[in-house]
């Protein structure tokens, strides 16, 4: 083949779009910014020290420090600075000091003048030493509180994903096979398959504890059991597969409506029993999907750190042992890191195996519609107990939820059962109106950056062709297999010295841009995931025909691509506003006391055990999140793109 | 229109090289094709699917990024350009209506990207919903239209910024039989009335013939015959291009004697008398290009066959008959008073004046 001009000429063309341009490596250096780097930190810190020590300045002025400091020396640099009272560092005349990388300080811990008069014996030097080392790893392996959390959250997230699985499957399978007569029961299963999905992530442990806890209204006051104990493995997996139940069920149903009936109806034919069918033809079919439902879940339990936090009692996992290291007061950030690059490696392989291989499988048995409606099951041997079941769970999760207004509601839960508003007067003479004040407006700021950011990048994926591109698609879907706790350590370990510690962007930690920015990361790659899913069904020839007509990238994309897919856009906006407003696990480990967030009050007032308190803050949450679903609904009904279709059946 | 320096289209050398997503091998998708098409002109990419048709078009667009070659829109090369910055407009296949706008938004989207002022812009797309005879619906949404009106829309929306260049994409596959043949009367009458230089490109063969000034048959990527319909049909230079458009029959034969421009074959044995403009020397193997309407059945003449089917099809009669080996398909229109061959009867084919044509 003769050399291509054409590449060059599209590269040329590329080139001659600047707003596309701008916005594309804008994009890259914010995901490598935001995503990447603080995990490159993380990886960086379980490998390399920086320790930082105080010693006498009279055993350095002695060359005893620098015998005892040799050691660091060899693998690490020291220079020497010396910070005044202003904190502006400044480099002073301590020849003795020669080598080392120090901070004067008084006794009392007082940072010197500069000039001032010292007691050398009084006086030390804060040096800092780094050096690359490998023990991290081996350490935290060889450290029981690891293995233990290592051990707890491998083994909750099987005993999660499987019930998770289980659960789901029984009741897509109820929903696609089975008559259902009772219109309440189905509407039952739909709302409890919508709950947990948008509820606060702690809301079924904080029930869970005011129903079958010690105090719990159910195993106390019922059934007079006195030393209940929910907190622990039980505990967690009964909440975890509770909250993670529904995502399984939308999977699965989604398959099994992709089940063309007359395979089956094809065996039944050659004499097969539905338990014969189900097992020897649906089974098989769905495996990969199972599957794939499986490791999702699998991610999700053991990124969950609301949860256990909550009602792990001593059942700690690996989120919440990082947690502990970080805010317990021991500063093993390096064990931290260590721990949170374990935790890491074990979503993203998951990750990388339910996105590449089993995503691809999953699409590969199934493929294409069913050609025509199932015929249901109407016999009452398998129909009278699958759907027993079903509403038996859907009762349980509802009356899970019904328990925490009344949980805010009850003057003293265990103990005085009428009903008064101190719960939420003191919510609002405390700090309440704040804690609501923030959170709103936190969320509120990252909603809209989010939803337009996660259009942007899924219109630049789909639609366009460039260098990078596959950068920007896998980083802001990478997102997704980061547990908000290692997000949260990678951030401090990011950007607490500023980004690689020179100070840059410094300005940003401890502010509330950061957990903006944080809301913002956690939310992407379920916006870009639907907003990818939307563009992929817009043919591609009408932002052509725009192309064609004049339009750059930027008014295509503002005057086509986004109208377009507003119901995608709608729908990231709201729920990266309840995830945001959800949101715990990364941002606890960030928040400073300018910002009282509800989430963090909720876990506070519940480590209290105040759980009034925790469950009028969850009550309001709950209205506040399900406010906002109503109100997309309604604006997706009346301004949605859907609408415009509607218009032409009516026609 | 009027004021507006009308432009042709050139390609020069142009080729695209894809790769096959199967294989991983890249081939020519196009190759080597140079094009003259003069300003004013309805020229028509006609060739069967695959042949790289939508991807010359799109090379014009700007959408593909041409390997080899120069393409120039009147005396300008435009390589490098952008499809925003080129004065073209292209009517898709799927219409690419914007479904979130009505008639006249979809219509004055290009005008507004001009900056056009408003009152003109009113003006203007009045003036063309009105050539479409869409006139009055300027407020429907796109999908209140039939395919029909929705068509005209794409239309009327690549026309109102005054291209210099139309380019239709197979614009009328996604209509039933009937109204492509009223559309394309209606392409052709409006490109008429206006004059824009137009590329069509259509795997269609008598929509092709049926609005072109030119076609250009295309295949595997390289160009096969340029030509009015005319010059293409009674004038194929291949198998390919006479196959591709209408049905053919060939028959071969050697030339046992060449005199002037006409010449002896030798088919089935039998010496037939064939025009020989392209002065074939003796001893050449022949293909002698036979339309069905082009062969005459009678009495006596200089091919003998035998009629293996006849049927009369109501504006002709059909036969099938064999001469030699070679099954050879007539049809002999208004057999009215003339006399019909039943199957089994042995007849003698001569043929036309002046229409076959050897290769
Ligand atoms: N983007 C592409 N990548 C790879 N091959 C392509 C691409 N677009 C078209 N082709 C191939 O190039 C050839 C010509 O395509 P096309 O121009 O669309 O044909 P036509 O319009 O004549 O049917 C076909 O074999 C097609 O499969
Ligand atoms: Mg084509």
């Amino acid at each position: 083949m003769k050399s291509r001009q054409g590449a060059a000429l599209d590269r040329k063309k590329f080139f001659a779009d600047p707003v596309m341009v701008v916005t594309i490596v804008l994009l890259t250096v914010l995901l490598a910014l935001f995503i990447l780097y603080p995990l490159a930190m993380l990886l960086l810190d379980s490998v390399y020290v920086r320790e930082t020590t105080l010693v006498p300045l009279e055993s350095v002025l002695s060359g005893e420090a620098e015998a005892s400091y040799g050691q660091d020396k060899a693998t690490g640099s020291r220079t020497v600075k010396v910070v005044n009272n202003k904190k502006t560092e400044q480099a002073i005349s301590l020849d003795d000091l020669s080598g080392s990388y120090g901070f004067l300080f008084a006794s009392n811990g007082r940072v010197l003048k500069e000039g001032e008069e010292v007691d050398p014996a009084a006086t030390f030097v804060k040096v800092n030493a780094s050096y690359w080392t490998a023990d991290a790893f081996p350490r935290i392996f060889a450290d029981y509180t690891f293995n233990r959390a290592f051990f707890n959250t491998l083994q909750l997230g099987m005993i999660t994903s499987f019930g998770a699985v289980i659960v789901g499957l029984l009741f897509a399978y109820v929903d696609c096979y089975v008559r259902v007569k009772s219109r309440v029961v189905k509407k039952m299963f739909d709302v409890v398959s919508t709950l947990p999905v948008v509820s606060p992530p702690f809301v079924l442990s904080l029930s869970m504890i005011l129903l079958f806890g010690r105090g719990g209204l159910i195993t106390r006051q019922l059934l007079g059991i006195y030393d209940s104990d929910v907190y622990g493995l039980s505990g967690i997996a009964i909440v975890q597969i509770l909250t993670f139940f529904p995502v399984c069920y939308m999977m699965l149903k989604g398959l099994l409506k992709n089940i063309d009936p007359s395979m089956e109806e094809a065996a039944r034919n050659m004499g097969a029993g539905r338990w014969k069918v189900f097992t020897t033809v649906t089974l098989p079919l769905m495996l990969p999907g199972l599957g794939n439902a499986f490791l999702v879940t699998f991610i999700e339990s053991v990124a969950d750190f609301a949860n256990p936090m909550m009602i792990g009692g001593s059942y700690d996992t690996l989120a919440t042992t990082i947690y502990l290291r970080i805010t317990g007061g021991s500063y093993d950030t390096t064990g931290a890191a260590a721990m949170a690059v374990v935790l890491l490696g074990i979503t993203l392989v998951l990750f990388l195996i339910q996105k590449y291989y089993l995503e691809a499988k999953t699409a590969a048995t199934l493929t294409g519609k069913a050609s025509r409606a199932r015929v249901l099951i109407e016999d009452r041997s398998v129909r009278v107990p699958l759907t027993a079941i079903c509403s038996a769970v859907s009762a349980f999760v509802i009356m899970m939820y019904i328990a925490i207004p009344f949980g805010a509601l009850f003057k003293l839960w265990g103990r005085d059962y009428s009903l008064s508003l101190k719960w939420f007067q003191q919510l609002f003479r405390d700090d309440g109106f704040k804690a609501f004040g923030d959170s709103l407006l936190l969320s509120l700021i990252a909603s809209p950056i989010t939803a337009l950011l996660s259009m942007i990048i899924s219109y630049l994926v789909v639609k366009k062709k460039f260098r990078g591109k596959a950068f920007i698609e896998f980083v802001s879907m990478l997102a997704m297999a980061v547990p908000g706790t290692v997000l949260g350590v990678g951030y401090i370990r990011g950007f607490a010295g500023g980004v690689f510690r020179t100070g840059f962007l410094q300005g940003i930690y401890g502010t509330g841009l950061i957990l903006v920015i944080v809301f913002v990361v956690r939310s992407l790659p379920v916006g870009t995931r639907s907003g990818i899913s939307a563009l992929r069904q817009i043919d591609k020839s009408i932002e052509e025909s725009a192309y064609d007509l004049g339009a750059g990238s930027a008014k295509v994309f503002t005057s086509v691509t986004l109208p377009l897919i507003k119901d995608s856009f709608l729908s990231g906006l709201v729920t990266t506003f309840v995830r945001s407003i959800t949101a715990i696990s990364a941002i606890i480990l960030l928040v400073t006391p300018r910002y009282l967030l509800i989430t963090c009050r909720i876990n506070e007032f519940a480590e209290k055990g105040a759980y009034g308190v925790a469950c009028a803050y969850a009550t309001i949450l709950i209205a506040i999140v399900y406010a906002a679903i109503v109100l997309m609904n309604l604006c997706i009904k009346y301004f949605g793109t859907s609408r415009q279709l509607r218009r032409k059946e009516s026609d | 229109m009027a004021g507006k320096e009308k432009k042709g289209v050139r390609l020069d050398h142009i080729s695209k090289i894809y790769t096959d997503p199967k294989t991983g091998k890249p081939f020519y998708a196009v190759n080597d094709v140079s094009l003259d098409i003069e300003p004013g002109s309805f020229v028509t990419l006609l060739g069967p699917s695959g042949c790289g048709k939508t991807t010359t078009l799109r090379m014009i667009a700007g959408f593909e990024s041409p390997d080899a070659g120069e393409i120039y829109l009147g005396q300008e090369a435009i390589n490098a350009l952008t499809p925003n910055k080129r004065d073209t407009a292209m009517v898709f296949q799927s219409y690419a209506l914007f479904p979130h706008y009505n008639v006249f938004d979809n219509v004055a989207y290009g005008l507004k990207l001009r900056k056009v002022p408003k009152a003109e812009i009113e003006k203007r797309v009045a003036a063309i919903l009105e050539l479409v005879e869409l006139s009055g619906m300027e407020s429907r949404m796109t999908n209140q239209l039939s395919g029909g009106q929705q068509q005209r829309v794409a239309l009327a929306r690549a026309m109102v910024v005054e291209p210099s260049v139309l380019l239709f994409d197979e614009p009328l596959s996604n209509l039933d039989a009937k109204l492509r043949v009223s559309m394309r009367t209606e392409i052709r009458r409006i490109q008429q009335t206006l004059g824009i230089t137009a590329v069509y490109v259509t795997h269609d063969q008598a929509e092709a013939m049926a609005i072109s000034d030119k076609i250009i048959i295309m295949n595997k990527g390289v160009v096969a015959q340029m030509g009015t319909s005319e010059e293409i049909y009674h004038h194929p230079n291949s198998e390919f291009v006479a196959d591709f458009i209408g049905e053919v029959n060939f028959l071969s034969g050697d030339i046992i004697e060449a005199q002037g421009d006409s010449c002896t074959l030798s088919i089935a044995g039998h010496p037939v008398q064939v025009a020989n403009p392209d002065g074939f020397p003796v001893g050449k193997q022949c293909k002698v290009v036979l339309r069905p309407e082009a062969g005459i059945l009678g009495d006596s003449g200089a091919l003998p066959c035998k009629v293996v089917l006849s049927c009369f099809m109501g504006a002709y009669q059909n036969y099938h008959v064999m001469v030699g080996d070679t099954l050879v398909k007539l049809a002999d229109y208004c057999p009215v008073g003339r006399k019909v061959y039943r199957v089994g009867d042995t007849a003698y084919l001569s043929f036309r004046e002046g229409c076959v044509h050897m290769l």
